[in-house]
């Protein structure tokens, strides 16, 4: 069953990756970025990641891909782009080469680091059908966020005011008085 | 014998870091080829994505709940990130439509 699931997922992330990067319409690929993000989050819900998934499919499926949609009907949808044209002529398999290098590396970090890997043991992680707790996850991962890194949630909140008001900055359509710019 | 099997057919964190590894090398390779800025963000988003995945199996794995609280933090900072940057491609395109990533050169000092 773990394994059926597993599979499902792994297919809708890499099938919607690709969809991403092969879509000549920007809407097709936002499309094809939410089937990865859900994907993803399904893989976080198999792992006893329950607070994780929630989040991964309110703020990413949900407000991200949003925000993308929101900006490309804003800038019209007639802009697609013709994947024939080849700019710069070894792009492509140059592109190829180092995409599969980096693939090839973490691969092989990853083998060869299997058994460190596997042999970690699961006492610290709660796992809500080992022990019964059904708000496990979500009460651990509370208490680590508001002991240990409550100062970094802090600093959270001034990134986030920081990225609106550079938004609005951004986004202000320039004064046409040229006062202010 | 099929509990055998099951057991065997158990995906363990090493599947998990491998499909990330996977998942990023689509990205890095979807930012290379495409022009069009927005599809190249999608990709710094799989990229994201496949980082995030690969902590969630390494907390796991290890017994940390740490590596959750990271990837907590993570999307927090992709959220800021996608504000701005789709800011700066709302600024860019609406002054020059149907910009490429190739057409912004004037960028160069």
């Amino acid at each position: 069953m773990a394994f059926f699931v597993f599979v499902c997922a792994a297919l809708m992330i890499l099938g919607g990756a690709v969809g991403v990067i092969i879509s000549q319409h920007p809407v097709h690929a936002a499309l094809s970025l939410i089937l990865t993000l859900f994907g993803v989050a399904v893989l976080y819900v198999a792992q006893d990641a329950h607070f994780l998934a929630a989040v991964q499919v309110i703020v990413y499926a949900g407000a991200i891909v949003v925000l993308f949609l929101f900006v490309i009907m804003l800038l019209g949808v007639d802009s697609a782009e013709d994947l024939q044209i080849e700019p710069i002529p070894v792009q492509r398999p140059l592109a190829a080469i180092v995409a599969l290098g980096i693939v090839g590396v973490i691969s092989a970090a990853i083998v060869q680091a299997r058994s460190t890997i596997a042999s970690g043991t699961r006492s610290g992680i709660d796992i809500p059908t080992v022990s019964g707790d059904a708000d496990g996850n979500i009460r651990q991962l509370a208490r680590d966020l508001f002991s240990d890194h409550v100062f970094a949630f802090e600093l959270t909140s001034v990134l986030l005011v920081v990225a609106v008001v550079g938004t609005v900055l951004l986004a202000r359509r320039p004064d046409k008085s040229g006062a202010a710019s | 014998m099929t509990a055998t099997v099951a057991l065997a057919l158990e995906p363990t964190p090493v599947w998990y870091l491998l499909l990330a590894a996977l998942l990023f090398g689509v990205g890095a390779f979807g930012v290379m080829i495409r022009r069009n800025p927005l599809i190249m963000f999608m990709c710094v988003e799989l990229m994201l994505n496949a980082v995030n995945l690969s902590f969630v199996a390494l907390a796991r794995s290890l017994g940390d709940i740490g590596g959750q609280t990271t990837v907590f933090f993570v999307m927090v900072v992709a959220a800021a990130e996608v504000v701005v940057g789709l800011g700066i491609i709302v600024a860019i395109l609406r002054r020059r439509p149907n910009t490429t990533a190739d057409d912004m050169v004037e960028l160069k000092g």
